[in-house]
């Protein structure tokens, strides 16, 4: 699609009535992305539904070039150029990309001009120099909720009949104020604490406000595992929720649950983000993500960051206060967290190679064993799994290994769950929502660079999460301690003592 | 400045002696790794479609051609039309993903991945015009470019556009005999001349050999002394 530009608006070259020269959107200078509005034009509903708070190409459009163009002559419709130049650099401005290598270029059919395309992004489709990015323009739909008075009946309320701990109690109300003054807030919650239900509150006051809220989160599991819960407890709304290959794309909903992927298609969508695991891989390492969040963002609104484990310059920035935050210290059963101890235990990558363990670590485990305690045995690499494997294989027969994309993973962790494996070898956390109530937890080779700070914590925070078994051993064998398993041990100790000090655990 | 791999997006680092040819803009094709998962074709092949015979069942062999290759030899209509076929690569898992980002989702740069092999293959086949394998025009606009077209130019090769297409590409659905009983799918264009010319088509992926041959029959019918064709995969 080329446009041509009269009187700085943008007619697109098939409703051009007098011979024009047409360009790709993104060579053209001084034009309206969008019109005045007419109140006098009857929008077509679908397509508001369709489009509001979204940035979509015209290939996702299931709309005639004729309606789209209608709307945005009345000031319904905004066009965006999909690429941007900035000093001859390109900037895709749907997911953010300014690295000039993950662009390319090519002779185009529907231009008929050099093209230029932006590969970050290309699984959403491919956006371009001549490929306009589509927004509504107006207010947003009406939702299910604004033609109800009656508060007491309201369908944006909560159905839920739990209670919150002390420490979450705090941090719900801080949420609701954030949420309600449309500021920024970061939850820090311990590995257990339950944070989803630290959101309820503050989701039924905005919702109750007809605002439009979005709980994203780096990981499709995490989806999957929300929007129940959240179905449950907000029966009256619509949530939509979001995934690779879901199918709710185009469902407008006052509460969306997305993976942060799926945010490159909205724009200015959200008076309240509320983004789970933002120490979590993809989304900490991602700048797209980021971006995708930022501009999914209405230019007012609330961000709640949710975390167990913020990284050290987020970290310093709620210490020097440049950070607005609240923390749930201690778990909502009232024991502390179990504290790692470090032991040495040699080079054992050497002994592995010799078909041997550390006899320390080899201890540990015939203990667990002996005790008919489950276990988790956390290690650096896939590639160890095999030679471990062979030597505890002797131990015990149904000891199992599993890792992020074993395809078998999801059979594993049932038989875990089950208590059918006694010792499970990994290398990965695992999915959130897992918890093996009695369990034990060991890392071999805790001073590998791929055990951060944030990782320990997380893994750590594998024991003792049942109010049945609230203790656990959590122990990390080494070979030379690193800044991480010290940085890690001491963010543990001090929510403990936090905890402590306000009396949301009992100490015996 | 490290290139980064067009299929994984892994940085890597191209051999020195590259860099010394392109000090400006650096090639990022294929990472070692990705580049390994391709298959050449090799060994023993038919040697009409170059489908490999080593791994083909005994029933599907008729001396040193495939037995699809030889049904089509022994009818008449069809008979002699089309000299030969060269494959670069098997259409294995891998392939079957890059090239379905490379045309699906329009990634037009995946085409520098194999633009050395082309260039060095073409090198050795004996040819005067080559012809890509045209598109409909709608297929052409929703994609923005036509794949084969682009493997040759981005091979540095010249296209020339002899054919147009009739139908649509959306063969797939149909039967071996629908397929080969489809009314004509290509049409030489009125403006190309290719009267006693020797034709070397393109295409992304041999499957069946129906749309080269059909297209082989037009480019006979109007005056083509020869045509043999060149795809990336072998089906
Ligand atoms: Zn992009
Ligand atoms: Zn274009
Ligand atoms: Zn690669
Ligand atoms: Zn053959």
């Amino acid at each position: 699609m080329k446009f041509a530009v009269i009187e700085e608006k943008l007619i697109p070259e098939p409703f051009l009535t007098v011979k024009q020269t047409t360009f790709p959107i993104s060579s053209l200078d001084h034009f309206y992305e969008q019109l005045p509005f007419n109140p006098q034009f009857t929008p077509n509903p679908a397509l508001k539904n369709y489009l509001t708070g979204k940035q979509l190409l015209l290939d996702e459009l299931p709309f005639s070039m004729e309606e789209l163009y209608t709307h945005y002559e009345n000031g319904f419709l905004i066009f965006r150029k999909g690429i941007v130049f900035e000093k001859k650099s390109a900037k895709c401005r749907r997911c953010g990309n300014t690295d000039q290598r993950y662009f390319a270029s090519f002779y185009c059919s529907r231009c008929r001009e050099v093209c230029t395309y932006c590969r970050k992004c290309l699984m959403m489709g491919r956006v371009s120099t001549c490929t306009p990015l589509l927004s509504w323009a107006a207010e947003p739909p009406l939702s299910q909720m604004e033609t109800l008075s009656d508060n007491e009946c309201h369908p944006a309320s909560l159905i839920w009949e739990g209670t919150l701990s002390p420490g979450q109690e705090t941090a719900s109300s801080r949420v609701a104020e954030a949420i309600g003054n449309n500021q920024d807030l970061l939850v820090w919650a311990v590995c257990g604490a339950g944070k989803t239900e630290v959101l309820f509150a503050g989701i039924e006051r905005a919702l109750k406000e007809n605002k439009r809220l979005c709980i994203a989160t780096p990981r499709t599991d995490v989806v999957l595992e929300l929007t129940p819960r959240l179905r449950k407890v907000f029966p009256g709304i619509t949530t939509a929720s979001l995934y690779g290959g879901s199918e709710e794309r185009h469902t407008y909903a006052p509460l969306t649950i997305s993976t942060t992927h799926q945010l490159l298609r909205f724009y200015k969508a959200f008076d309240t983000i509320i983004l789970d695991e933002v120490d979590a891989f993809p989304y900490s390492v991602d700048e797209t993500l980021q971006y995708a969040v930022r501009n999914a963002r209405k230019d007012s609104s609330a961000m709640i960051y949710l975390t167990a484990t913020p990284d050290r310059k987020w970290q310093r920035e709620c210490r020097t206060g440049k950070r607005a935050f609240v923390t749930i210290p201690a778990r909502y059963h009232r024991h502390p967290l179990p504290v790692p101890r470090f032991v040495w235990c040699g080079n054992w990558q050497k002994l592995l190679r010799k078909n041997q363990l550390p006899a320390n670590v080899l201890q540990w485990l015939k203990e667990r064993l002996a005790s008919d305690k489950q276990a988790l045995l956390f290690v650096p690499k896939i590639a160890l799994f095999e030679k471990i494997l062979l030597i505890l294989r002797s131990l015990h027969p149904d000891i199992e290994t599993v890792y992020a994309e074993d395809p078998e993973r999801k059979e594993k962790v049932q038989k875990m769950r089950d208590k059918k494996i006694p010792l499970l070898v990994t290398t990965t956390i695992l999915e959130r929502g897992v918890t093996f109530p009695n369990l034990d937890v060991a890392v071999l080779g805790a001073e590998d660079h791929i055990f951060t700070e944030s990782a320990l914590v997380q893994i750590a925070g594998r024991v003792g999460r049942s109010a049945q078994y609230p203790k656990g051993d959590i122990i990390f064998f080494h070979y030379g301690r690193t800044e991480a398993m010290v940085r890690a041990r001491k963010q543990i100790v001090s929510m403990n003592r936090e905890a402590e000090e306000e009396g949301l655990i009992d100490v015996d | 400045m490290s290139g980064i791999c067009l299929y994984c997006g892994n940085e890597w680092i191209p051999p020195v002696s590259w860099s010394s040819f392109f000090t400006v803009d650096l090639p990022s094709y294929l990472c070692p790794e990705c580049e390994a998962l391709l298959e050449p074709v090799s060994g023993m092949t038919c040697k009409i479609c170059s489908r490999p015979l080593e791994k083909l069942d005994a029933q599907f062999i008729a001396g040193d051609c495939c037995t699809d290759c030889k049904r089509w030899e022994e009818d008449p209509e069809w008979r002699g039309l089309w000299q030969e076929n060269h494959s670069l690569y098997v259409y294995n898992e891998f392939l079957k993903e890059i090239i379905s980002l490379f045309k699906f989702r329009g990634d037009y740069c995946i085409a520098k991945a194999f633009s050395g092999q082309i260039a060095r293959v073409a090198k050795k086949m004996d040819y005067d015009l080559m012809v890509p394998v045209p598109l409909s025009k709608e297929r052409q606009y929703e994609r923005g470019f036509n794949q084969s077209e682009a493997l040759l130019i981005e091979a540095g090769l010249k296209p020339f556009h002899a054919l147009d297409r009739l139908h649509g590409e959306k063969q797939s659905k149909k039967s071996r005999r629908e397929r080969i009983h489809l009314n004509q799918v290509f049409q030489v264009k009125a403006e190309a001349n290719i009267r006693g010319k020797k034709i070397l088509l393109v295409d992304d992926i041999y499957t069946t050999g129906s749309t080269l041959r059909h297209a082989a029959k037009v480019l006979i019918g109007a005056g083509a002394k020869s045509v043999s064709s060149l795809t990336l995969a072998r089906g």
